[in-house]
């Protein structure tokens, strides 16, 4: 929401007070502007060369896929968020040039390929070596730590992103008159409380 | 290079601080007609440019991380989130504080008009009637000079005032007060109202300064979840949208921003006749002068500001003959603990913000028990739901959930909002390892010699805070959910919080009618000192299991009310 969107929200809520019911409908209209105002553009990396930040895209979208109601990670934005933190800090690039050349490396070895030229299944299986604290060894640590990194600041990216935020179903932010909690919501979880 | 401005004139009330006690004078004597100069250490608020309420995570590009990702390596400079509306934090820059060894102890610092109260979690609790007896009730710590009866038409001004949800429950240790009404329960708290009927606990609508009725011009609240960011529309209580802004329409306050005090200036006689302080912006030493001075920069540095005001006749710190300033401190016992409820596993969306803290919670219950390992008590607060997600919103269930894929995205759904979390807050009794005192080496940016701490629980906090675990795994494993957190060792002094860090310090100037252990009379007027007051928590003389802003404001409306009496009488 820009500045000015957010100011004309609050003065929506402020005439409430005088004028009744809130104009629910200016609200929404403001949210649904930011929305759209970040999708637009094409990314350029500031911090990673082309073919890191081609691999971080493959990467996040196995992390996070898209599905038949919402895009994957690297759609959503998470790569620009990781980019961006790192063009700012030389310790969280470390961790991410590291990593990705780990990875490249890695998949070399099993497949004489790097990660983003390697088969979806290919990748997969480096991934099941990488996912799991039960693989942890001198040989796979490093990988697992590189994962741990990605897999956090991805599900940070997403679920913070506008897309991520409809995804997991967050539906307050909002300027609402009288605070209500669905019946349907409330059968539900009562039927599967034990108490 | 100091320089020394100009005499100031004579205001009838200088009020150091612009908290929740120096907020409530301020309003209290503008409106019953006396001038007042407010000094505060930081800058004026501006609520519409400083607030950051409504927006998302992702109209910053750090997102609430920080630059660079600050918050993946260490703390960020926001306590509690880029997007709260702390102003200050653990530590301030060129105002350091240190902690004796042995000890450990943080102190949350916010210098901007309105103070802490621009955050806070607004819970507004009265204190029982028994809470002002304590020395009489179990023998431990002392007893107030003043009653629950004293107190109680200062809490209804205090609630009618600023706004209180809540409902009447016939509770004794959580007295009714004049509230509005509170909004419905959220899903994981019926469940725990439920959980906590079945094990005897009570559960009922919350206590917090949030308005749901519009109240003196401020608009009901519009349940974005969001108080902690700062309240744009003033439905929540802070002091300065609710106390300082009006009370500076009267035409009758003076407001002096980045106003550091440095001491109180007295003459031949004992009384003060000015506050000296450094005006920030220009390092300028400025003195202003005073009929009367209230002293409300919150407990540890009105403690300080007492003890560094030292003279031919107050060798040891203004109105210190007793040698309680700084005594007596105590913070809230902490504790808190959380399981992923599966009840709530892909519980059906929709909007659960509601206002900016919990709809119910869970007084103390056992006040009147015998036989109890530990004395006194605490009271439960609730955490759930639907949350605006933030940056490490997941890290629990990340920590719960390995894996990646269209697996990990369906469990994060239907994990969100599925945790439940309570968070104790108990009865410290002051002890006399702690407190804190003036540090003979070190001063700020300003030469003002510093505060330094000593905080020691003992077993009466520890064996608490083990209760508190065992009442929460209790309500948790009855929800069906499983704790997966080891139970800490409590009688080492593992699990608990640390002395300062859930921000309820008080003490250090207490109340009481014996002049040679008590700083203040029962009108918190200092005994030695007629024309010096503390409006802050300083003079409480004990910290029961009800966050204390309710009491300060009710306190320090009492003390306005006395002080304009005086002066009408001449007396001060």
């Amino acid at each position: 929401m820009s500045e000015t969107s957010r100011r004309d929200l609050l003065q929506s809520i402020a005439l409430s007070v005088t004028l009744g019911p809130l104009s629910l409908e200016a609200a929404q209209h403001v949210h649904g502007l930011a929305a759209q105002a970040k999708a637009a553009g094409v990314y350029k990396p500031k911090a990673l060369t082309s073919h890191e930040y081609k691999t971080l895209q493959t990467l996040a979208d196995l992390i996070i896929p898209a599905d038949d109601t919402s895009p994957g990670a690297a759609a959503a934005g998470a790569c620009e968020f990781i980019d961006l933190l790192a063009s700012q800090n030389p310790q969280l690039l470390a961790i991410y040039t590291g990593g990705i050349a780990w990875l490249d490396h890695s998949s070399q070895r099993l497949n004489s390929k790097n990660f983003v030229g390697a088969s979806p299944e290919q990748q997969t299986k480096l991934l099941d070596l990488i996912a799991y604290r039960k693989n942890e060894s001198p040989i796979l640590g490093p990988g697992i730590r590189f994962f741990e990194w990605a897999r956090r600041m991805v599900v940070d990216a997403y679920y913070t992103s506008p897309a991520g935020i409809k995804a997991i179903g967050y539906m307050g932010n909002t300027a609402v008159a009288k605070f209500e909690i669905p019946q349907e919501a409330i059968d539900y979880a009562l039927k599967r409380s034990p108490v | 290079m100091f320089q020394i401005a100009p005499r100031s004139p004579v205001y009838d009330v200088v009020v150091i601080g612009s908290g929740a006690g120096g907020g409530t004078v301020t309003k209290v004597l503008a409106d019953l007609g006396v001038s007042v100069a407010l000094l505060d250490a930081g800058p004026m608020l501006d609520p519409q440019k400083d607030f950051k309420e409504h927006m998302w995570p992702y109209q910053v590009p750090h997102r609430g991380i920080g630059e660079g990702g600050a918050g993946y390596f260490g703390p960020t400079p926001w306590a509690f989130g880029y997007f709260s509306a702390t102003s200050g934090g653990w530590q301030l820059a060129g105002e350091p504080y240190t902690v004796a060894p042995g000890s450990k102890f943080q102190w949350f610092r916010s210098r901007v008009i309105g103070g802490r109260t621009n955050h806070f979690g607004r819970i507004s609790l009265r204190f029982a009637d028994y809470d002002f007896a304590p020395y009489t009730r179990d023998g431990l710590g002392t007893d107030w000079p003043i009653t629950y009866d004293d107190i109680a038409p200062y809490y209804d001004k205090a609630e009618s005032f600023i706004g209180v949800t809540g409902s009447k429950e016939g509770i004794r240790s959580a007295p009714d007060g004049i509230f509005q009404p509170c909004p419905a329960p959220r899903v994981h708290e019926l469940l725990v109202q439920r959980a906590a009927k079945k094990l005897n606990i009570p559960c009922i609508p919350s206590r917090l300064a949030v308005i749901t009725k519009p109240t003196n011009g401020r608009p009901a609240c519009h349940y974005c979840a969001q108080c902690g960011r700062g309240c744009v529309t003033a439905s929540n209580y802070s002091s300065s949208q609710v106390q300082v802004f009006p009370a500076m329409k009267t035409g009758r306050v003076k407001v002096f921003t980045n106003a550091m005090a440095r001491e109180l200036v007295t003459d031949g006689s004992g009384k003060v006749t000015a506050v000296s302080y450094v005006d920030k912006a220009t390092r300028t030493e400025r003195q202003l002068r005073c009929r009367t001075v209230v002293v409300a920069c919150g407990a540890c540095e009105s403690a300080r500001l007492l003890l560094n005001s030292k003279s031919g006749s107050f060798p040891n710190g203004i109105a210190n003959g007793s040698g309680q300033v700084g005594r007596n401190l105590t913070d809230s016992v902490g504790y808190s603990l959380g399981a992923h409820i599966p009840a709530l596993d892909g519980l059906p969306r929709h909007n659960s913000d509601g206002m900016g803290g919990m709809h119910l919670y869970i007084p103390w219950w056992l006040w009147d028990a015998k036989n109890k390992e530990f004395p006194r008590g605490y009271h439960v607060e609730i955490s759930g739901g639907f949350h605006m997600p933030g940056i490490g919103s997941f890290n629990g269930d990340l920590r719960q959930q390995e894996g990646y894929g269209k697996d990990l995205k369906d469990a994060l759904y239907n994990r969100y909002g599925a945790s439940v979390s309570f968070a104790g807050r108990g009865e410290q009794i002051p002890n006399e390892n702690t407190y804190c005192e003036i540090d003979p080496d070190v001063v700020d940016q300003f030469g003002i010699p510093v505060l330094r701490f000593h905080f020691q629980w003992t077993d009466n906090e520890l064996k608490q805070a083990q209760h508190m675990h065992e009442t929460f795994q209790a309500i948790l494993e009855t929800m069906g959910g499983t704790v997966t957190r080891p139970k800490p060792n409590f009688l080492t002094g593992q699990g608990i919080s640390t002395g300062g860090e859930i921000i309820h310090e008080l003490g250090t100037t207490r109340m009481g009618n014996d002049p040679a252990t008590s700083v203040l009379n029962k009108y918190a007027q200092a005994h030695e000192v007629k024309n010096l007051f503390v409006a802050d928590a300083a003079p409480f003389v004990s910290n029961p299991d009800k966050n204390p802003t309710l009491t300060i404001i009710a306190m320090a409306w009492r003390t306005a009310e006395y002080l304009a009496e005086e002066m009408r009488k001449g007396n001060v």
